[in-house]
Formats: C-alpha cells, sequence, structure tokens
C-alpha cells in the first residue's frame, strides 16, 4: 500500500536539507505547480488580492494580528503542491473572530508545507503563540528520553490522576482541514497496522467510529475514551469535521493505560494516562509507546513529519514542537483560593482547566494542571517542569494547611538560545 | 480567490479509494451517486474550479432523515449544472416528480395572468407571501464564492435596490454595520437573518466569512423584502398582512423586473436557462424557486383523516408558521406550492390560491357540521 505514496517520501537526511534552506527558496518554487483553471486566474486578476481581504476590525485572534494587506497580498495566489491555499488556512480564523480574553489561533495548516509556502504569516502567528519562538533563527529539541526524568511520583492524597498527550502527522497525506477521504483511510490503514503490532502491556485493540457495536460504543463512553463528531465552530469552520465518521477510531491497550485517537484534529493523538500520580512511568509509556509505533510505521516506509525548526508538524500551530500536554488532576482546596494562585502557576509556566478539560470549571478544588508550552522545550523538559511544578503547588497546599508561609517561585525563563 | 479545491491532486487515487460511504445516507444524493456515476465525474471541474466532490460534501456530511429527504448536493456556479449533469439530472428527476433533462420549463411573470387571488377570506387568511431566488450572472454561488465576489454581488444589489421607486422605495441594512436599534426593529419586523446554523447549510461552506457582504433590504411599507448572499444571492420576498395573494404577487412581479432590469444594465442579468428556469444554489429551487403561501386557520380540517390526501392533489404542502421543520401553533398553517420546477409562477400561484379558496370552504362546511365527502378534489 505505501507504493502509491511512495513518490511523495522524502528521507528524513532529505527533509533536514530541505528545512535548511531559507523559506523564500522554497516558497517561490511552489508558485509554478499551479494547477488552476483560466478561468480561475483570470478571476485573480479581475479581483486583485485588496477586494479579497477579510474584515477582521471585529477580530481577536493571532491570524487576525498577524495578517496585513501586504502579507495577504503576496499569499493569497499561492499554493502548496497539494494545492492547498492561503483563504483556506485562515477560513477559520475569519469564521471565528475570536474571544475578548481568550486569543485563539486562528488558522490552520492543510499540509506539511503550508508552514513553508505561506511562512510570512504562520511564522509571526508562531512567534505570537509561542512566547517569541523566531522558527528561522532556532532549533526545537527533540527528547524523549524518559529515564532523564526525576522525582516523577506525587503525592496521592492529592495528585488523583497523570496524563501525558501529544499528537503525531504522518509525512505524505494531507492534514485534516485539507485531506481526501482516500488519505484519511490511508492514515487510518497505517496507524491501526502499526498499532497491531505493539505488545506486552502495550497490546491493545482498534475500534471503528464507523462500525462499532453498540457495546463498544457504550463501553467506550463510560471509560470516557470516546470522541465526538467535532461541534466547535473553530473545527468545523477549518473542515475537519468532513465525511464523519469515515476512517475516524479509538485505539486502546488492553489495561486502558495507552490510547490512541485516528483522524479526529489531528492524524493521530496520543495519550498515556493512569490513575494516581506516578508521572515517572505514564511518560516512560508514553516514551516507549511513540518510539514503537515510530518504528512500527517506519518498516513499512512510513514516517512522522518532524523538522528541527518546529519539531513535531500538527494541524494546528499551537501544537507543534512537543504537540505535548502533561498534566494532573491534582486537589488544591486551600490554595485555589489564595490571591497568588494565578501568579504562582504562570511564573511555573503552567496552566489551569477544570476537570473536564479545556473551557470547563474546576469541581470539588480538583484541578487540571498542565504545562503551557508546547514548543522550544523538549519533551522531557516540559514533563520535568510539570513535575517540579505540581511538586510546589503541593508543597504550598501543605504548607497552608499548616498555617505556614508560601512564596511565589521566580518566573521560569523562556528558552535557552 | 474563490474557494479552492485542489482536484488534480486527487485524481493520483483511485475511484474506489475515494468514493464516499454512503451506506447509512438517505438523500437524493446518495440515492443518485452511483461508484460509476462517481468513477466519470471526478476528474472534471467547472471553469471556476468547482468540483464533484464539492457539490455533494453536504449530503456526505449529513446522511439525512429516515422520513424526510434532503437533497443532498448543491451546486457552486451556473455551470455545475452541466457538468455534473450525470448527477443533477437524476437528482432532479427524483426531486421534481421526473422531470426529463429534455423537458423544458415555462417563465411566466405576468401577474395580470392569474385569476382571482384577491378575495381570499380575511377571516382565515391571516398573511400572504410569495418568494423566490435569483443568483447574478457572472458570480459563483454562496458553497463557493470569495469574498471579493460576494462584495461585489453585494454593491451591485445595493445599486439596483436603492434606484427603486414609488412603492418600491427603501433602504439597505448591512449586517456587518446595522445599529442595534435597527437590529431591534428588523428582529420585531420579522425580516431580519441569522448566520446559518443548518448543517445542511453549513457544511456546504455558504456561511464562509461571515457576516461580511451580507444584508437586507426592504422597501419604506415593509411589504418587499430582498435578503442579500444568505443561501443563495438573493432572495426576494413580496408580503402583506390578509388574504390578497393577488396584490403580492402583483407586486412581486413588479418588483422583480425592476431589479432584473438594473442588472442587466450591468451586464449582469439572473442566471436562466430554458431547461432548469431560475438557476440557484439548491437544486430543490430550480425553475421558479417559487415558493407561495399562507398562513390560514384551518383548526378543524388540518384534524380531518384526509387532509394530507387533500394537500397532495391539490399539488400543496403544509408548514407550521415558524417556516420550514417547525409546527403548527393553534390551528394556523403555513399552506404553499410544492412544486418549482416544470410549471410556471403564476401556474404555481395560481394552485395556491384555488387550493386555499377550496380549503377554506371545506372548512366552512366542517363548522356546520357538515361532511367534505364530495368536495375532495382530484389529483391537479
Amino acid at each position: 500500500m505505501a507504493s502509491t505514496f511512495a513518490h511523495m517520501m522524502s528521507g528524513r537526511k532529505a527533509v533536514l536539507a530541505l528545512a535548511g534552506l531559507s523559506a523564500g527558496t522554497l516558497a517561490t518554487g511552489y508558485i509554478m505547480s499551479d494547477s488552476r483553471s483560466t478561468a480561475a486566474i483570470e478571476k485573480m486578476k479581475i479581483y486583485p488580492p485588496s477586494a479579497d481581504f477579510p474584515d477582521l476590525r471585529k477580530h481577536n485572534n493571532c491570524m487576525a494580528s498577524a495578517l496585513s494587506p501586504a502579507i495577504y497580498s503576496r499569499l493569497r495566489d499561492k499554493l502548496t503542491p497539494n494545492g492547498w491555499s492561503l483563504d483556506q488556512c485562515i477560513q477559520t480564523g475569519v469564521d471565528n473572530p475570536g474571544h475578548p480574553f481568550i486569543k485563539t489561533v486562528g488558522m490552520v495548516a492543510g499540509d506539511e508545507e503550508s508552514y513553508e509556502v505561506f511562512a510570512d504569516l504562520f511564522d509571526p502567528v508562531i512567534r505570537d503563540r509561542h512566547n517569541g519562538y523566531d522558527p528561522h533563527l532556532m532549533k526545537h529539541p527533540t527528547d524523549l528520553d524518559s529515564s532523564k526524568i526525576t522525582s516523577g511520583l506525587f503525592d496521592e492524597r492529592y495528585v488523583l490522576s497523570s496524563r501525558v498527550r501529544t499528537g503525531r502527522s504522518i509525512r505524505g497525506l494531507g492534514l485534516p482541514p485539507a485531506c481526501s477521504r482516500a488519505e484519511r483511510r490511508e492514515v487510518e490503514r497505517v496507524a491501526a497496522q502499526a498499532l497491531s503490532g505493539l505488545k506486552g502491556d502495550l497490546a491493545g485493540r482498534y475500534y471503528s467510529l464507523g462500525e462499532m457495536t453498540e457495546e463498544e460504543q457504550q463501553r467506550l463512553i463510560d471509560d470516557h475514551f470516546l470522541f465526538d463528531k467535532p461541534v466547535s465552530p473553530l473545527l468545523t469552520c477549518a473542515g475537519m469535521a468532513r465525511d464523519w465518521p469515515d476512517a475516524r477510531g479509538i485505539w486502546h491497550n488492553n489495561e486502558k493505560t495507552f490510547l490512541v485517537w485516528i483522524n479526529e484534529e489531528d492524524h493521530t493523538r496520543v495519550i498515556s494516562m493512569e490513575k494516581g500520580g506516578n508521572m515517572k512511568r505514564v511518560f516512560e509509556r508514553f516514551c516507549r509507546g511513540l518510539k514503537e509505533v515510530e518504528r512500527l510505521i517506519q518498516e513499512r516506509g512510513w514516517e512522522f513529519m518532524w523538522n528541527e525548526r518546529l519539531g513535531y508538524i500538527l494541524t494546528c500551530p499551537s501544537n507543534l514542537g512537543t504537540g505535548l500536554r502533561a498534566g494532573v488532576h491534582v486537589r488544591l482546596p486551600l490554595l485555589s483560593k489564595d490571591p497568588r494562585f494565578s501568579k504562582i502557576l504562570e511564573n511555573l509556566r503552567l496552566q489551569k482547566r477544570g476537570t473536564g478539560g479545556v473551557d470547563t470549571a474546576a469541581v470539588g478544588d480538583i484541578y487540571d494542571i498542565s504545562n503551557n508550552d508546547r514548543l522550544g522545550k523538549s519533551e522531557v523538559e516540559l514533563v520535568q517542569l510539570v513535575i517540579d511544578g505540581v511538586n510546589y503547588l503541593v508543597e504550598c497546599e501543605k504548607k497552608l494547611e499548616k498555617g505556614q508561609e508560601i512564596k511565589v517561585p521566580a518566573p521560569i525563563p523562556q528558552f535557552k538560545q | 480567490m474563490t474557494k479552492n479545491c485542489h482536484n488534480d491532486y486527487k485524481m493520483k487515487f483511485s475511484t474506489d479509494e475515494e468514493y464516499p460511504d454512503l451506506l447509512k445516507h438517505n438523500n437524493h444524493m446518495s440515492k443518485a451517486l452511483t461508484r460509476e456515476i462517481y468513477d466519470k465525474l471526478r476528474s472534471k471541474s467547472t471553469p471556476s474550479g468547482f468540483t464533484l466532490d464539492d457539490c455533494i460534501q453536504t449530503g456526505v456530511d449529513n446522511p439525512g432523515h429516515p422520513f424526510i429527504m434532503t437533497v443532498g448536493c448543491v451546486a457552486g456556479d451556473e455551470e455545475s449544472y452541466e457538468v455534473f449533469k450525470g448527477l443533477f439530472d437524476p437528482v432532479i428527476s427524483d426531486r421534481h416528480g421526473g422531470y426529463k433533462p429534455t423537458d423544458k420549463h415555462k417563465t411566466d411573470l405576468n401577474f395580470e395572468n392569474l385569476k382571482g387571488g384577491d378575495d381570499l377570506d380575511p377571516n382565515y387568511v391571516l398573511s400572504s407571501r410569495v418568494r423566490t431566488g435569483r443568483s447574478i450572472k457572472g458570480f459563483t454561488l454562496p458553497p463557493h464564492n470569495s469574498r471579493g465576489e460576494r462584495r461585489g454581488i453585494e454593491r451591485l444589489s445595493i445599486e439596483a435596490l436603492n434606484s427603486l421607486e414609488g412603492e418600491f422605495k427603501g433602504k439597505y441594512y448591512p449586517l456587518k454595520d446595522m445599529t442595534e436599534k435597527e437590529q431591534e426593529q428588523l428582529i420585531a419586523d420579522h425580516f431580519l437573518f441569522d448566520k446559518p446554523i443548518s448543517p445542511l447549510l453549513l457544511a456546504a461552506g455558504m456561511a464562509r466569512d461571515w457576516p461580511d457582504a451580507r444584508g437586507i433590504w426592504h422597501n419604506d411599507n415593509k411589504t418587499f423584502l430582498v435578503w442579500v448572499n444568505e443561501e443563495d444571492h438573493l432572495r426576494v420576498i413580496s408580503m402583506q398582512k390578509g388574504g390578497n395573494m393577488k396584490e403580492v404577487f402583483r407586486r412581486f412581479c413588479v418588483g422583480l423586473k425592476k431589479i432584473e432590469e438594473i442588472f442587466k444594465k450591468h451586464n449582469h442579468g439572473f442566471m436562466w436557462n430554458e431547461h432548469i428556469g431560475y438557476v440557484l444554489t439548491c437544486p430543490s429551487n430550480l425553475g421558479t424557486g417559487l415558493r407561495g403561501g399562507v398562513h390560514v386557520k384551518l383548526p378543524k380540517l388540518s384534524t380531518h383523516p384526509k387532509f394530507e390526501e387533500i394537500l397532495t392533489r391539490l399539488r400543496l404542502q403544509k408548514r407550521g408558521t415558524g417556516g420550514v421543520d417547525t409546527a403548527s401553533v393553534g390551528g394556523v398553517f403555513d399552506i404553499s406550492n410544492a412544486d418549482r420546477l416544470g410549471s410556471s409562477e403564476v401556474e404555481q400561484v395560481q394552485l395556491v390560491v384555488d387550493g386555499v379558496k377550496l380549503m377554506i370552504e371545506m372548512e366552512k362546511k366542517l363548522e356546520k357540521g357538515g361532511s367534505i365527502d364530495d368536495m375532495i378534489p382530484a389529483q391537479k
């Protein structure tokens, strides 16, 4: 099966070489592969970029902050080698002006090349979203050596569960906003086949969304594993729900500690979790599982999308780099009421969410605490940061229980470059 | 730039790999789209770049309802109906009572040809309304058009509408820039349309860039209303309280003709051809695109066991007073023509006028405790 797509593959060395070239060189090359009709080209002349420039006056997202008429004018008529355009990248941000308090990203990639061809817009968005990380000056470190982790065992009187997630894209296949049905089905085949090769504590089973039985569906709901057709307009406007539920599914190991979502918001989302506070074991399984899946897809001639500027390539720019969110559900009844709570989190580079995930409220003083950052720090660094941070929070909670003083820690620096 | 469809790239995959899974689907598209037809049409694209996958996306994403048959495909431009004939012809035939690819459609907007219609009993008919849609030649349709095109449509429409005088003198309210006061007034008048929430429309890409270049125009008398860039380029509505359908239809025809003249002057007349009449986004609206109807009180007739049969024979359909997909309130129904393609505007409104008149007579008979068995009409 890989033979159909083999011509799109490039070895990791070739990719690294390409990534080393300037964005301008790559971008110029792609105008030549324009596949538009004469009528379409005529239309481009009747409507200059200024006629199509979106009205972003009431918008508040990273794309709207970065997109100037000059940038739009330069990029509007370009296409990636797969025929994906700028307008398609930004449609979600045009359709969803955003929230006055929460700054959404407002654009997505349709393929790996989007980040190159439309670099003039993606780069400032990436800088905005990732604390000033500049893809053209900096390199992103990848490190999945879990043996480097220290003190990864939390006090289970406070930490109820631990979880690490990331995403992976299969090089050569279009991303969820752009992929055709054939590409999406190929992602499913490649991923499910690789996962079926996992053994030992990682051995498990695949459940296709379209074909699962009612019983299987109920069980997956009870386990909190099942994902639904997206309802968020941020995702639907980006075209990620097309052809639902074709080629979507869930894989998990028999022990229910390693879970993979196929063709939801990314090609794959990989999740390692367990009850309790053994983050070290969760991360160890995470790294082992990821490396094993990578080995299995490489056996068949596939690889993950990755480069040294942006790390792992995912659909949303917010997930570039590690794509990693490591977090815990932790009880912090006293600390959460302390006025310094937000500042402590900010300095530790952590974020809080309710236990239902993003956009939910905390229930019973239990918070979801995880890393803020994704790009510019390695997986090991980020997980260690979460471990150290959560340990600090638990220490604060214990101090407050005893009526002792707590301190706001010094802010952790952004990047070492 | 119009929405890009990167079709050439998809041609690298086989038909089997790309053919949608329609096993659980129930819409006109899923019934018509065989693997063979998909294979034949998937390499094609209209001159503006709209492809088969673009036409059918809404039908793939919305499997449909076991009882209600949705259409499941849309046009992206005038040429879609030609280039993808292989799909649209069977869909049109299925939706429009066996209409053949060789059939010709009659257009008749001479309001004088309507007989009667000025005397529907106002004790029963609360309001009368006629609506249609129009697409402007030279622009692609809402599923496909770019912001530049949509704004071009809006500009032309504003010019055309603002030049109207007399009973048609009115004002345009762009959705983007209306004041709170204007918004409240338009809501109170039941004129304001919202960003579509129906997944049928969203999956077809019709809500892109909302509310850019969308707006509402109405005359000072509030009897003639035009929606710009909602589900079609233009939706034109003539209405008033009471039962004078003749007057509503007159104003409808006169207003449409005046608007058309102005668009023609700019070399952007309405999309029309003698096979499918007025070309609109959804195949269900081809032909006249006309829905003429009344809100009418039929508490007794509506509970009569033969009500549905009577409607079918009269070539009419019922809806609740909130419009499509709503229930009736207080025995008041929205009764309108069922047909769009294969009969003219005059013919369709005539059916409404004659049919509603008959149903009111039936209602009155039932009120007196009589039977309506000898009044059941033959199939029209």
